[in-house]
């Protein structure tokens, strides 16, 4: 492999799509090791939490959709 | 549809792919979260448009989606801090060559075009059909082949530049060295 500095060679690729399948394989499997790493992670309690919340009785909290004021204090618990 | 139980669970369920989607987008975990956040709250605000029985994770993607583009926007990339950034993001720090290889691929990723990088993850990496990567980018399953196959080969300029032979030489190329071949 070469570095990435190399780039200065870009040439005008015209992307044809004449990859090769060996290559092809290689970046999709780049690309879900890399978004794999995050799935992995779960759901972090922030999220669990908001959920969960909108779920108690009484029904979800106004929000604010467009993100101006930041209230988080609503209806805690 | 009202938030059932079973639609709540299908929500907490897309949160991870919403994460990993956010991040390959934006390239900044901070800021993924917030748009992650963001998501589920329009999406739970407007959950009564959503059709019972369509594609959910697809619903939320086109969300995220919409609202990163209008974010993307506003910001113009202010913020190029992409590297360090998701490195902090990973629980399991990879090997030392491995680490390489995957900053490598993701500076990579960072060069395409918006439009492009977005239709190769989905469909490369969320799994996506193509028709359901059409409807959450709103256009043209055509168009996303398109895009994920102009993805795939500037990838491969990229990161895979002294392999240049393996994609064949070009017309003019060809024909120069196969001259005398006959």
């Amino acid at each position: 492999m070469k570095d990435l500095k190399s780039q200065a060679s870009k040439s005008t690729t015209p992307g044809k799509g004449g990859l090769t399948p060996e290559i092809q394989s290689r970046i999709g499997h780049q690309l879900r090791a890399m978004y794999d790493d995050v799935v992995r992670q779960g759901v972090p309690d922030r999220f669990a939490e908001l959920i969960k919340k909108l779920d108690a009785p009484g029904g979800a909290p106004q929000v604010e959709i467009d993100g101006g004021s930041n209230d988080n204090n609503n209806g805690r618990d | 549809m009202p938030l059932t139980e079973s639609l709540r669970n299908d929500i907490l369920a897309a949160v991870p792919s919403l994460r990993a989607f956010a991040i390959s987008l934006s390239g900044n975990a901070d800021r993924a979260d917030d748009l992650v956040q963001e998501t589920l709250l329009r999406a739970l605000a407007n959950i009564d448009s959503f059709q019972p029985g369509s594609n959910l994770p697809a619903w939320l993607f086109t969300i995220l989606r919409n609202l990163f583009r209008s974010d993307y926007r506003k910001r113009r990339r202010e913020v190029e801090d992409a590297e360090g950034n998701y490195a902090k993001t990973l629980k399991t720090q990879p090997s030392q060559n491995a680490h390489l290889e995957f900053e490598e691929f993701r500076g990579a990723l960072e060069k395409l075009p918006q439009d492009q990088r977005e239709a190769l993850i989905l469909v490369g990496a969320s799994g996506f059909s193509y028709e359901d990567a059409a409807s959450i980018c709103g256009c043209a399953v055509g168009t996303i082949k398109s895009r994920v196959n102009r993805a795939r080969s500037k990838l491969a300029a990229l990161l895979y530049v002294d392999g240049a032979e393996d994609f064949g030489p070009d017309e003019t190329v060809r024909a120069v060295i196969g001259g005398s071949g006959g």
